[in-house]
């Protein structure tokens, strides 16, 4: 309890460091908003909860690590891990995604945390339970003679972060498939109607979606780290933001986003690093607890 | 007791942007069959939404037996009496045709303890009788899904029928119906009236059959409350002709 | 239900009963494993009164195992001794417990487990029923989290290094038949007591819920208090078991013994699954194959436990939608359903109107 009060007035003490945080937090923010635009993504067309979505990311951090072993640069796993995911995404969907789309949403919950677990345990079987980090080796700038610090590395990851949301942005509206997926999202029978080949689109937005976890595991194995079990922290994180946003609201879904990372940043400064996993939980039964008090006065229920 | 069971007053209900009830205010009297008639998207559907708490109401009140009710939850309105069938017919698809009934039995008298009560003569009787008012006794024993169309529209009025209301709102409860069929749930929607007391309030696009059973007809357009009167005057009524007419 | 089903449900009943008194007797060499299998069996049960029965999959039930673990614990030390002292002492010193203390400080911990876990249902309960669908189980799965990441940071009940259980004052035979025992009455009670509440009309309340929740309450069910009323009933008895189960293990500890929210919380979803949600003996039957397969497997799938887990999850969940038993009732229906009314005693259906008979216009 004291260390907290003791973090606490050291943010008031010096204002300068809760602009680092902040900083730091957007940064961070960008990731987590692609991540969540991916969940949001497979959520609106198939329905799915995709419970394995951090680990998806986890494998994508963990290319990035191997290449980074081998001497190669960790940049080069965000092209790299994008397609990886993209196969594997692909076969997770012939064999076990496309059996529970129609089935109701909690069978296919289950089936995503089962997915979840094989891969966490996988990764665990083939890399050890420490937690990794790749090196990016670009250069550091410091302000505010060395409160702030604003590392190459994380300003890379803003930047990959923004090039593939705009990339995937200008796609969803200008390319046919893009039209495809969000005719599917608003009406999956109408657009079959239409001659939309919805099995394609549903297999193309579930490997679009683990693709894009993918680079961006690439980017947070450079920025943060990485180990294989904290894929279920993100896949809850990434929860939050979407809930919080409402899954069809990509604004929202963005700023919510950047604002879970400013909270993470400051709340593990003032808590410490090992309250990560209490620290997002917690702000999941916040957001939850919110969302049904604003549902409790239009009498519904939130589902 | 007063004549109207049902009081609406200056009730307004928007969606978004979209005013759904307008101002509405009337009052279904007490043992009537009264009708909601009026164009696809005159807001019928809403105000009854509205009436059994479905959804918070804009501003406006509306009362149930002189008592103000929008601010209630929807189980507490079904309580005190007032219930509705809904346009999308739904009973408990798993459960059979029984126990859709024997669970629709009135909730007013269920406390802490006796809602486990255990298989009680009277409940099963009175579900039995009823099952077979609506014709479905043969089938009592299958599960309520696999029962045709008409078959659910029918176990559902016999599922209202069960919890004793005071005052039963149908949507739409010829919908969907094979026209010979139709006058077999006329006699029935007449004897829950006269036999068993219960004030009806229906939606309805059959013209033919509103006209033969209400005592009182309401007509909505745009949300707003456009002719009210008898089942005479409303059909020689120049705005609801026009209403009708002009949307298509 | 009819009484030739009664009938069968008493007789399978007793059987179930035999068996429970005579294996540890049989199988003397499986005792721990035996009553592992009736943990199982109670956690499948008390999962699908709120997942099969009432519709509301829940992936937290293990915080009401581990909540009651930790109050028993907390009670069966605090009667005697300082809790916080204790926590932190027992690592160097053995503080021992007279029989009589062993024994009285179990038995009203369980008690208090299995009441306080059922205060606390009422209380989430509260929280977490305006939650529908896949919000309900992702909360819950919060929930359990969140409750192993904060008793993990809390010292006074040892925090992550967790608590050491007083020993068993007896040879390690007795203590294995004595815990046998505790779980075998207390999963056995448990199917004596859903056998009446699944008779009563509490049960078509649940299956209303399930079925359709908003219909239920268009018709006046007390739909608040149903759902209450079946988390508390669960929670009670998962409290008791985490009660039994921490002085059964004789250590506990928040992440991976009082709350393991990957382990038996899952394993409850699985054993429902593969039994047949919804009925009286799926869940016992998906308990009882699941724990079979599970122990005759896991020491060959050494290193690859989880990861066939894992698989073993996706393969449940896609391929055995129904369950065994689910299975079984759409095979067989005769041998569950209750039989359509025979000629005789359709006096009613004579005398029912006929709708398919008036024509149009007729008076």
């Amino acid at each position: 309890m004291q260390h907290i009060i003791a973090n606490i007035s050291v943010l008031l003490a010096a204002p300068i460091l809760n602009v680092g945080l902040l900083l730091d937090g957007l940064m961070i923010g960008a990731i987590f908003a692609l991540a969540a635009y991916g969940l949001a993504l497979v959520w609106g067309v198939m329905n799915v909860k995709n419970l394995a979505q951090g680990d998806f990311i986890m494998i994508g951090g963990y290319l990035a690590w191997c290449l980074d072993q081998r001497g190669l640069h960790p940049m080069w796993a965000v092209p790299l891990a994008f397609l990886l995911l993209w196969v594997i995404g692909w076969c997770l969907y012939k064999s076990v995604i496309r059996n529970v789309i129609s089935r109701d949403l909690f069978t296919s919950l289950l089936a995503t945390f089962g997915i979840a677990i094989v891969i966490q345990q996988g990764l665990n079987l083939a890399f050890g339970p420490n937690t990794q980090s790749a090196q990016a080796d670009l250069p550091t700038w410091s302000f505010a003679g060395g409160l702030i610090t604003v590392t190459g590395t994380r300003l890379f990851g803003l930047a990959l972060a923004l090039v593939l949301s705009a990339v995937v942005i200008v796609f969803m509206k200008s390319t046919r498939m893009g039209q495809a997926i969000r005719a599917t999202a608003q009406d999956a029978r109408a657009a079959r109607v239409l001659g939309i080949n919805t099995e394609r689109v549903y297999a193309f937005t579930f490997c679009l979606n683990a693709a894009i976890c993918g680079a961006v595991g690439a980017l947070v194995a450079m920025v943060w780290n990485i180990q294989p079990f904290m894929g279920t922290t993100y896949s809850i994180r990434l929860f939050v933001i979407v809930t919080a946003a409402g899954f069809g609201n990509l604004p929202g879904v963005i700023a919510a986003g950047f604002g879970m990372g400013v909270f993470e940043q400051f709340g593990g400064f003032i808590l410490g690093a090992q309250f990560q996993q209490a620290l997002v939980v917690l702000l999941l039964l916040i957001v939850l607890a919110v969302r049904q008090i604003q549902q409790l006065s239009l009498r519904q229920a939130l589902q | 007791m007063s004549e109207a069971v049902i009081e609406l007053k200056g009730v307004c209900k928007s969606f978004g942007g979209v005013t759904a009830n307008n101002d509405v205010s009337l009052i279904v009297p007490r043992g009537s069959i009264t009708g909601l008639i009026g164009p696809n998207g005159s807001g019928k559907s809403t105000l009854f939404s509205s009436i059994v708490g479905y959804h918070p109401i804009d501003k406006g009140s509306i009362l149930f037996n002189g008592r103000e009710i929008s601010r209630l939850s929807v189980p507490e309105i079904a309580r005190l009496g007032l219930l509705r069938t809904f346009q999308t017919t739904r009973i408990y698809g798993k459960m059979n045709g029984l126990e859709n009934m024997l669970i629709s039995e009135t909730q007013r008298q269920v406390g802490v303890f006796n809602m486990f009560a255990h298989g009680r003569k009277e409940a099963i009787d009175r579900a039995e009788r009823l099952i077979s008012f609506v014709g479905l006794y043969p089938k009592r024993f299958l599960p309520a899904g696999s029962l045709s169309f008409g078959q659910q529209k029918l176990l559902e009025f016999a599922m209202a029928m069960m919890n004793e209301p005071e005052v039963l709102l149908l949507d739409e409860p010829t919908a969907g119906i094979n026209p010979t069929l139709i006058n077999g749930l006329i006699d029935r929607l007449r004897s829950a009236n006269i036999d068993f007391g219960i004030t009806l309030f229906i939606i309805e696009h059959n013209m033919r059959v509103i006209m033969s059973m209400a005592s009182k007809i309401y007509c909505l357009a745009h949300g707003e409350l456009l002719a009210t009167g008898d089942a005479e005057s409303i059909q020689r009524d120049q705005r609801v002709i026009d209403a009708y007419l002009g949307a298509h | 239900m009819k009484r030739i089903e009664r009938g069968r449900q008493s007789i399978a009943l007793l059987a179930l009963f035999a068996a429970g008194l005579a294996a540890p007797l049989l199988l003397s060499d499986y005792t721990n494993e035996l009553a592992l299998l009736w943990l199982m069996i109670l956690f499948a049960v008390t999962w699908d009164i709120l997942g099969g029965q009432m519709g509301y999959n829940s992936l937290g039930n293990i915080f009401f195992f581990g909540a009651g673990m930790y109050i028993s614990a907390i009670v069966q030390i605090g009667l005697f001794y300082d809790v916080g002292m204790y926590t932190s002492g027992a690592r160097t010193t053995h503080i021992s417990f007279s029989d009589l203390q062993y024994f009285s400080g179990l038995a009203l911990g369980m008690l208090a487990a299995g009441i306080g876990s059922a205060i606390l249902a009422a209380a989430a309960g509260w929280a977490l029923f305006g939650l529908r669908g896949p919000y309900f189980a992702i909360g819950t799965l919060g929930l359990a989290i969140a409750a192993a990441e904060l008793v993990a940071s809390w010292e006074w009940v040892g925090a992550a290094s967790g608590i050491s259980m007083p020993v068993f004052p007896g040879n390690p035979e007795l203590q294995k038949l004595f815990f046998y025992m505790l779980f075998f009455a207390l999963g056995f009670a448990l199917l004596l007591f859903l056998n009446w509440l699944y008779s009563t009309r509490f049960r078509l309340a649940l299956n209303a819920v399930r079925d359709d929740e908003e219909k239920a309450e268009a018709m006046g069910l007390h739909t608040r208090r149903i759902k209450r009323t079946a988390l508390i009933v669960a929670a009670f008895f998962l409290g008791i078991a985490g009660a039994i189960f921490g002085n059964m293990t004789g250590f506990i500890e928040p992440r991976d013994i009082a709350f393991p929210t990957t382990t038996f919380n899952i394993y409850m979803v699985l054993m429902v699954l593969l039994g047949g949600k919804g009925t009286f003996w799926g869940p016992v039957v998906g308990a009882t194959v699941f724990h079979i397969i599970k122990e005759a497997t896991w020491t060959y799938f050494l290193g690859w436990q989880y990861v066939t887990l894992g698989l073993l999850i996706v393969i449940i969940v896609v391929y055995f939608q129904q369950g065994i038993v689910g299975w079984m009732i759409e095979s067989y229906p005769h041998w569950f359903a209750p039989k359509p009314a025979s000629e005789e005693s359709d006096a009613y259906a004579k005398a029912s109107i006929d709708l398919a008979a008036r024509p149009e216009g007729s008076p």
